[in-house]
């Protein structure tokens, strides 16, 4: 398997932040000096070419989503940034701005200059205060350097960037809710059509909003060419990857590896296994959104469509490993409680759903729930899924569907001991 | 205008304001900056805010209710949030709160009486590989622990 590091070369060192350092060690603006000397018709050719797809969670093709884009509008153009990482499991985009968060805006820069943004914002989680500070005086130096402002690098291209900072709301990761986060509203998903912000996004204008990961990948593509990119990963799922991991395992943490790398060798030979000799139970593979897999359904390749086919998702890439002395409705009951608490309300599945998902798991886990509250759990997620306005309906039926599933068993034993099994 | 918020703000706002098209998407800018001036966003707080950005009180209100970082009555000194998401329930988060409950004579969403903790829980800090995590104030404190937490609580108590 091809594999080579591009990414996490110098993440846990300190002082890796800078211009210098990044103009030394990385890209350091050649892959934006390589983009205008090609044109940025052929940019946006490689990057279609090389077959990134979003980084973010859905996995959408880059360059297709850059297309959508109106031709010859009279309005402006934004690029906005997603770096709220806020789905449970998931790290990595706070690595990327914490130890090269140049990287991140020369891809940034390439990517509005292809799209004809002259804005770009940063929307990055509120509680990152560090990485917000990085980016602040990485964009300065940016300015200072003239990647950024009236001339980029010469061409006399305007184009500016500010970081604007959430205030903690799993939602506002939604790239709808986003915007209408970053106009100063109340973050809630927008309805849909348009199913794209590319026509009608910010301030009503054409906007593509990608994740930090995915416009990270940019200058690299740029730099290498489509070819390099796509010798990574199986069809259709191309590049390096970060893949968070943490949970019960002996070593966890962020982990470069090629896409379509194996969930155990990750698990096992990575991470040295399962924490205090016990065994595998389960994994979230690709954040508290993804469906659960058992042990056996762990044997799976870590790419988008490897994990669609096994009736999961790669989504965020943040794995959540489960050792088998946890109860797996203490699990439901934290990852329910999460979506609770994370609901914007607009909808009444999603609103009413998420909390009665709390309620029957904390009786069921407590020895005091009925069998049939299995099938109602059931029941509830059946009714989330696809009827609400954003994915975070399904986000939270499809984990807690797949608990009671796959664990039925352990289900049926807290009603049937009316006690939890795993308590002494 | 009177001004009624400290140097910085001003200064704030004036070097990001270049970047919005309008005044209401500062927002969220204005409600951080407000808040690290005073600790809190108070019901005249929010009219401050409305006043400088030009817009209705009942628009800042319905924000500020609605992020979770907004803090609509003061908080202690020391302000400990806990994550106790799946990844830092996992490895032992709600171990920590109950210890920081027992410690500071306090529940959850609490301040002790002389404003010195607040102790809360909130959702993934985006730090799991680390975990379990604890943000006080601004500062992540990743693979926290009961010795570590002590040695926190005591730090400040004297
Ligand atoms: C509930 C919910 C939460 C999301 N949270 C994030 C997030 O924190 N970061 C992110 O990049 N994308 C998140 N997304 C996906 C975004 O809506 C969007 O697809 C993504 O930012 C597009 O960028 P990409 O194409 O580069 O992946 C979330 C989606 C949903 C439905
Ligand atoms: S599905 Fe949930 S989070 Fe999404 S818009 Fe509806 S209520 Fe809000
Ligand atoms: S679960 Fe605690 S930081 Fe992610």
């Amino acid at each position: 398997m091809n594999h080579e590091i591009v990414f996490s070369k110098y993440y846990g060192e300190s002082q890796t932040e800078g211009l210098d350092y990044y103009k030394k060690h990385d890209y350091g603006y050649n892959a934006l000096l390589k983009a205008i000397e090609m044109g940025f018709e052929k940019v946006h050719q490689e990057v279609k070419d090389s077959g990134l797809r979003g980084r973010g969670g859905a996995g959408f093709p880059c360059g297709m989503k850059w297309g959508f884009i109106p031709k010859n509008t009279e309005k402006p153009i934004y690029l906005v940034i997603n770096a709220d990482e806020s789905e449970p499991g998931t790290f990595k985009d706070r690595a990327i701005m914490a130890y090269q968060p140049h990287l991140m805006i020369e891809g940034a820069i390439i990517s509005a200059m292809t799209i004809k943004a002259h804005m770009i914002y940063v929307y990055i989680r509120g509680e990152y205060v560090k990485e917000a500070k990085i980016l602040d005086a990485a964009i300065e130096e940016a300015y200072k350097a003239g990647y950024l402002g009236k001339n980029v690098a010469g061409t006399g291209y305007q184009l500016d960037m500010v970081v604007h900072r959430g205030a903690g709301a799993y939602i506002c990761g939604e790239e709808t809710a986003l915007l209408n986060s970053l106009e100063g509203k109340r973050g809630e998903p927008r309805i849909k059509p348009p199913f794209f912000p590319a026509a009608i996004g910010l301030f009503s204008c054409p906007t593509v909003v990608n994740n930090v990961e995915t416009l990270a990948c940019v200058p690299m593509i740029v730099s290498k060419g489509a070819e390099w990119f796509r010798s990574f990963g199986p069809e259709k799922n191309h590049g390096m990857k970060l893949f968070c991991i943490s949970g019960h395992v002996n070593r966890p943490g962020l982990y470069e590896r090629p896409m379509g790398y194996p969930l155990m060798k990750l698990i096992e030979e990575d991470c040295g296994g399962i924490w205090k000799g016990r065994k595998l139970k389960a994994a979230f593979p690709g954040g508290s959104s993804a469906p659960v897999l058992t042990a056996e359904e762990c044997n799976v390749n870590l790419d988008f469509d490897s994990l669609a086919k096994a009736g999961s998702m790669l989504g965020s890439a943040g794995i959540m490993v489960i050792d088998d002395a946890t109860c797996i409705l203490k699990v439901a009951i934290r990852t329910a409680h999460f979506y609770q608490v994370e609901s914007c309300g607009q909808c009444t599945p999603c609103r009413e759903g998420s909390m009665w998902l709390k309620e029957l798991h904390i009786r069921l886990e407590a020895g005091e729930g009925k069998v049939s509250d299995l099938d109602l759990i059931e029941d509830i997620c059946n009714n989330m899924d696809g009827t609400t306005i954003c994915a975070f309906g399904e986000a939270t039926a499809w984990p807690l569907r797949s608990m009671v599933k796959k664990f039925r068993s352990e289900y049926e034993q807290h009603v049937v001991e009316k006690r939890c099994p795993f308590e002494g | 205008m009177k001004k009624v918020f400290g140097e910085k703000f001003y200064q704030e706002m004036d070097r990001i304001s270049q970047f919005y098209p309008n005044k209401r998407a500062m927002l969220l800018p204005a409600l951080h900056a407000a808040q690290k001036e005073r600790g809190w966003i108070s019901d005249e707080t929010m009219q401050d805010v409305a006043d400088f950005l030009e817009i209705p009180k009942t628009q800042v209100k319905e924000v500020v209710t609605f992020y979770h970082m907004f803090h609509t009555k003061p908080v202690g000194k020391v302000n400990l949030q806990f994550c106790n998401n799946i990844a830092c329930w996992l490895r032992g988060s709600e171990e920590l709160i109950h210890h920081a409950e027992k410690k500071c004579n306090i529940r959850l969403g609490e301040t002790t009486g002389d404003g010195v903790f607040t102790i809360s829980e909130v959702e993934c800090l985006g730090s799991c590989g680390t975990a379990p995590v604890c943000q006080v104030n601004d500062d992540y404190h990743e693979n926290f622990s009961v010795e570590a937490l002590d040695k926190l609580l005591e730090g400040r108590q004297s």
